[in-house]
């Protein structure tokens, strides 16, 4: 795992990507702790924490589109495979360089909140909490990343999936808010998504009987719920995908103070299932 | 030691690999034969655990690639058919993450480094980045990352494609001396290759098993033996006639030749030698002999002749 990290970490210093990620991402940092710190005078370093999660959207899928793609396409994944290294430890050390490219504007960014104090009160606990979560939240990203990067051979297609994602998770609470809340059409919904759950057993599992029985229980339930508590779909899907919106567990850091465990257990989960399922897409390619 | 059982890898209608089931013992150097697309590189990746078959099953010194990948693959040194280099690295750093990741202790790391640097003869190009290396010299480092570690098997997917004649001597002589202390695989769908060094052939086509042994035993079991015949005869009718009739000769074949000469030649039982005999008939019958030769199937025949009867099938 370190051999591939260490390999790595030094490639992206090898090519320029390294450096001009750093630069751009440091630079667009520093434009908004100028506007927003220097210049408007806020005591919060968080503020620019709130708002850089945006440039990271557009730097982690750049860190990321080689990471399993290159390698495809120059066959050195054909070394790695072949050598006796387990997939998790491949995967995991290509996540830990990355992480560690992008650790570097984020340390650099850490002088902020000093120099916020030098001039006046600082919030360092509310600023260097708001810093810890968003590199776990960049974990996320990064994550993502590498799950698209080792479903293709072409880097920039890697990138552009990575970067739409990103942007939707950005989004994420106000394409949530476009959800309609009326119990209809949140019974349509959740019909839709059973039947969805639905298909994916049957692909996975190739079952028919499996299959009518997860079917039948899910839309059998829902059913029965509208029908006797049409109610309780009111803003249903709203609620559920709400959970998931990584930016409004960032604002609880940054713009309420509020150490949100909760927060970062579900930013660490989603880590673990990308790096898990991209484990799964490149063990699931041998076979095919 | 390999033992390959009853391996078939199908790409959805396509077979790549058709039932293959052979064993390479200890200190073999085994040739796998075939022609473009017969499935050895397949094969070879089975073998090495980068993809996994569709059924049947590869066991590395007893080690099951599929079950336990991580002590098979400790066993086996692969060079891919592209050499598996990356191109921001130079030689020396590309072989250090190798040893690396071979898990090889760090103390004895550089060392290992250098011999086996020094084994392919590539000290010169040691700090180049790897982009910058001609195809020999990649081809080169490749064979280095796989004898790193000095596992007991290693397999090289057609280590002289590519390569001058000068590098492809190099490379025979290399792969010869890699022979003492390993078992060595591999593969070439150039008869001239496999016969330069192996001790055993393993012909395949079409991911079918066409033919194994030694090269000896093939070309044994393979060659039928001839006798041809040239003499001063504008018809050769009568020719065909006084030499067919000698004690031995199992049919007579007319071969194109010049204006005035008849051309011959004489299926025989293996291990007999007519030629005296041929000789004797042709002065007694008044036939100038111009040449008279023992013909012999090479090896490439056999080879050909196999693979067409194969795809005949």
């Amino acid at each position: 795992m370190t051999a591939i990290m260490k390999r790595d970490f030094r490639s992206y210093f090898n090519s320029m990507t390294g450096y001009i990620y750093v630069a751009c991402i440091v630079l667009v940092t520093g434009i908004y702790f100028m506007a927003y710190n220097l210049v408007y005078g806020h005591p919060y370093f968080a503020m620019v924490v709130n708002a850089i999660p945006l440039i990271y959207s557009v730097g982690i899928p750049i860190l990321t589109m080689k990471s399993f793609a290159e390698e495809r396409r120059t066959k050195t994944d054909q070394m790695l495979l072949t050598y006796p290294v387990p997939v998790g430890q491949i995967v995991l050390g290509k996540f830990f360089a990355v992480m560690g490219v992008v650790l570097i504007p984020i340390l650099i960014s850490c002088i902020c909140p000093l120099i916020i104090s030098l001039c006046g009160v600082g919030h360092p606990a509310t600023d260097y909490a708001s810093l810890l979560a968003f590199y776990i939240l960049c974990g996320m990203y990064v994550s993502i990343g590498l799950f698209v990067s080792s479903l293709t051979e072409n880097q920039i297609i890697s990138a552009v999936i990575s970067f739409v994602a990103l942007m939707i998770l950005y989004l994420w609470d106000s394409l949530v808010d476009y959800i309609p809340t009326k119990p209809v059409a949140n019974f349509v919904g959740v019909i839709i998504m059973a039947i969805l759950i639905t298909l994916v057993v049957y692909s996975l599992s190739k079952n028919r009987l499996l299959t009518l029985i997860v079917a039948v229980v899910l839309v059998g339930a829902a059913v029965i719920a509208y029908l006797i508590r049409p109610f309780l779909f009111f803003g249903f899907l709203q609620g559920l995908f709400g959970t998931f919106s990584c930016i409004s567990v960032l604002t609880n850091f940054t713009t309420y103070s509020v150490f949100d465990i909760g927060g970062l257990f579900l930013f660490l989960s989603v880590t673990a299932m990308f790096l898990f399922l991209t484990c799964q897409v490149i063990q699931k390619r041998r076979w095919n | 030691m390999i033992e390959v059982r009853d391996l078939v890898k199908r790409y959805g209608d396509h077979t790549a690999v058709d039932h293959l089931d052979f064993t390479v013992e200890d200190g073999q150097i085994y040739g796998f034969l075939g022609p473009n697309g017969a499935g050895k590189s397949t094969t070879m990746n089975i073998m090495t655990g980068y993809i996994s078959p569709t059924s049947g099953s590869v066991l590395i010194n007893g080690h099951d690639v599929t079950d336990e990948p991580e002590a098979a693959k400790a066993c086996i040194g692969y060079l891919p058919e592209v050499p598996p280099l990356y191109p921001d690295m130079t030689v020396r750093e590309y072989l250090s993450f190798a040893a690396d990741l071979k898990r090889i202790p760090k103390a004895s790391r550089e060392g290992e480094v250098d011999r086996v640097i020094q084994a392919t003869h590539i000290e010169a190009m040691e700090n180049r980045l790897t982009a910058n290396l001609s195809k020999g010299y990649r081809q080169r480092v490749g064979v280095a990352q796989a004898i790193l570690g000095s596992p007991s098997i290693i397999i090289l997917d057609e280590p002289t494609i590519g390569l001058d004649p000068t590098q492809i001597l190099e490379m025979r002589d290399l792969i010869r001396s890699l022979a003492k202390e390993h078992t060595v695989i591999i593969s070439s769908h150039i008869l001239a290759e496999i016969q330069a060094v192996c001790d055993h052939v393993l012909i395949i086509n079409r991911g079918k098993f066409v033919a194994s042994g030694t090269l000896s035993e093939l070309e044994t079991q393979m060659t039928s033996a001839s006798v041809s015949v040239t003499v001063r005869s504008a018809d050769p009718s009568p020719v065909a006639a006084v030499l067919g009739a000698i004690p031995g000769v199992e049919g007579v074949e007319t071969l194109p030749s010049p204006e005035g000469e008849t051309a011959l030649s004489l299926a025989i039982e293996k291990g007999s030698d007519i030629r005296e005999d041929v000789f004797r008939a042709c002065v007694e019958h008044g036939f100038p002999l111009l040449m008279l030769s023992a013909g012999e199937t090479s090896l490439e025949q056999v080879f050909l002749e196999l693979v067409k009867e194969a795809d005949a099938k």
